[in-house]
């Protein structure tokens, strides 16, 4: 009974993952008349320190690290905040927490070319507008993905925004499990608000705090559809500021037809996560242990 | 009586003004979420010249449904798709994905959790190593692998239907069934596979549901797999088309935004009507993964 799944699996994942080791020790090229050279580890050596391809290869690399490094705290604690919110049975907190949640099913490529709009450069865009309403004018128009200062920050604040909504439940989901005889004795210790959330609802939370950290982290780490969408359809995205790993492993296949380069970077990438879910899987099971 | 009811009522009213302050929060943080969606909708009914011009967006007096209109008629040959196609596509695919993934992935994790079979123990763990490879990563092996099968059906179906994810939730889910239920039906007479259709599956919806939800927001957003893959528009799904859209010259953005209102309306659908199980189905894949 187990076998179409364990077959699809082998095809799907184990063989092109194995692949992929193989394809990065050789150059191979789609519809490469010639036989693949046997390179053994110069494709790593050129993506770490060949001049003409490690900058790119280690700017992207440096865009996920920041990437990741803004959206962990900011989006686990924005969506920690929203999650206590929306924790409270008041009238019409439903709405909000559907509110909240809305933007987790929307494709990221639609998501991109939305803030793309709304990030318009000039007066056109709706950002813009709105700065310049708020602040009589004093604050004057920006070129928010175009500008090297601000492209990155930018992918940052939609990438939250699409995905704060699923942190959000799962952060909601551990607060309710938080046995609410912890508040009332706290609140009997006369704890206030701020003491009872360090001291019953931090640590109540904390294995999954980190999970959702950890994971967020992950997902940090695969960023592409938005990067391409707005650098590759007309969104004026200042590639050179936000290039990401898998945007690198992408256009060396795609445009550059370099299977082999485009894998050694699909290698690194995956050893990454590899290690990134080490530490996941060791700090969740000390906190449980 | 007064005296009793007069406190109670002081109470109630300082119960309501103390939210208050909660409410505000709401609010402002529920109008920064809603914004980009209201800007997506205004944008798509007002006219071609107001999509990029500020708060004009929103001068609802000027609404109306010509950009839909428009997008039917500028996606409505070959060469561009029509747009009845990538609906049709990407609802092909969605549907086949979940369907037989949820078929497929629940049968492996009930071979795994309830048969005796050899190389049970070496599979289960190979499962559980394959879950922590992303996508991303076999991604490049993939596209060179199956380079043949570009621009086909299948190959945005199948490679997607073993999910080690999915058999992993099943598998939690299933082992917390209760063995005396199957070993009850075993005395008698009934077989593996109707013990698992007849007894262990019905009694698993809301691992089925929490599963099927999680493949389909996956699976209605996916674009790295279809930007490798597909270039005739006629097997385009949504996602993918929109960013083609999007990039055209002179781009029409009213309609861009119509087409994005037309491809998320689905997935909203479905979120109302199955909105509890979507939060389940998050927060129990975190809790399990």
């Amino acid at each position: 009974m187990a076998t179409p799944a364990v077959l699809l699996l082998i095809a799907f994942v184990a063989v092109p993952f194995l692949a992929a080791i193989g394809f990065s020790l050789y150059n191979v090229r789609l519809g490469d008349p010639r036989d693949p050279n046997f390179m053994g580890v110069e494709q790593y050596a050129r993506i770490f320190t060949d001049p003409n391809i490690s900058a790119q290869f280690l700017s992207a690399l440096l865009h996920n690290l920041i990437f990741a490094a803004i959206v962990v705290p900011v989006q686990t604690a924005l969506a920690l905040g929203l999650a206590l919110l929306v924790k409270k049975t008041i009238p019409g907190v439903g709405i909000f927490r559907s509110l909240y949640f809305l933007p987790v099913v929307f494709p990221i490529a639609l998501v991109a070319i939305i803030w793309r709009l709304i990030l318009a450069r000039g007066d056109q865009g709706l950002l813009n507008s709105a700065l310049a309403f708020f602040s009589g004018g004093a604050f004057g128009a920006q070129d928010w993905l175009g500008s090297e200062t601000t492209a990155l920050a930018s992918v940052i604040v939609l990438s939250i925004w699409q995905g704060c909504g699923f942190q959000m439940v799962i952060l909601l989901a551990a607060l309710q499990q938080v046995p609410s005889e912890l508040y009332e004795a706290a609140e009997l210790d006369r704890a206030g608000p701020w003491q009872r959330f360090i001291h019953v609802t931090i640590p109540g939370i904390r294995t999954t705090l980190v999970f959702v950290a950890l994971y967020t982290m992950i997902l940090s780490l695969r960023v592409f559809d938005q990067i391409y969408v707005l650098a590759k359809s007309g969104g004026g995205l200042n590639e050179g500021a936000t290039r990401t790993v898998m945007y690198e492993a992408v256009t060396a296949a795609f445009d550059q037809n370099n299977i082999g380069r485009a894998s050694a970077i699909s290698v690194v990438f995956f050893v990454i996560v590899v290690i990134l879910s080490l530490i996941q899987r060791r700090a969740t099971r000390n906190q449980e242990g | 009586m007064q005296t009793t009811t007069a406190p109670a009522r002081n109470i109630n009213r300082r119960r309501l003004t103390a939210y208050v302050p909660h409410y505000i929060a709401l609010l402002v943080t529920g109008t920064l979420f809603l914004a980009p969606v209201a800007y997506m909708v205004a944008a798509s009914l007002a006219p071609a010249n107001k999509t990029l011009a500020g708060f004009e967006v929103f001068n609802v007096s000027q609404w109306g449904l010509h950009n839909y209109a428009g997008v039917a008629s500028s996606l409505s040959s070959d060469s561009t798709g029509h747009l009845w196609q990538f609906f049709a596509v990407s609802f092909t695919v969605t549907v086949a994905v979940v369907g037989l993934g949820l078929i497929v992935n629940s049968m492996a994790a009930y071979a795994l959790s309830r048969l005796q079979w050899r190389g049970q123990g070496i599979i289960l763990l190979a499962i559980l190593m394959l879950l922590i490879v992303p996508f991303e990563a076999v991604a490049v092996p993939m596209f060179y692998l199956y380079n043949d099968a570009r621009n086909t059906l299948w190959i945005q179906i199948v490679p997607f239907i073993g999910n080690a994810l999915a058999i992993f939730l099943f598998y939690s889910f299933f082992s917390g069934i209760p063995r005396s239920i199957d070993e009850a039906a075993l005395m008698d007479g009934a077989g593996p596979w109707k013990i698992f259709w007849r007894i262990i599956a019905p009694m698993s919806k809301p691992a089925y549901a929490s599963v099927a939800i999680l493949t389909f927001l996956t699976q209605w957003g996916s674009f790295l797999w279809p930007v490798l893959m597909i270039s005739d528009p006629s097997l385009r799904p949504l996602p993918l088309q929109i960013s083609v859209f999007a990039g055209q010259l002179p781009p029409a953005w009213g309609q861009v935004m119509a087409f994005g209102v037309l491809l998320v309306i689905p997935v909203i659908v479905v979120f109302l009507i199955f909105q509890r199980w979507f939060i389940e189905g998050v927060a129990s894949s975190a809790v399990k993964g």
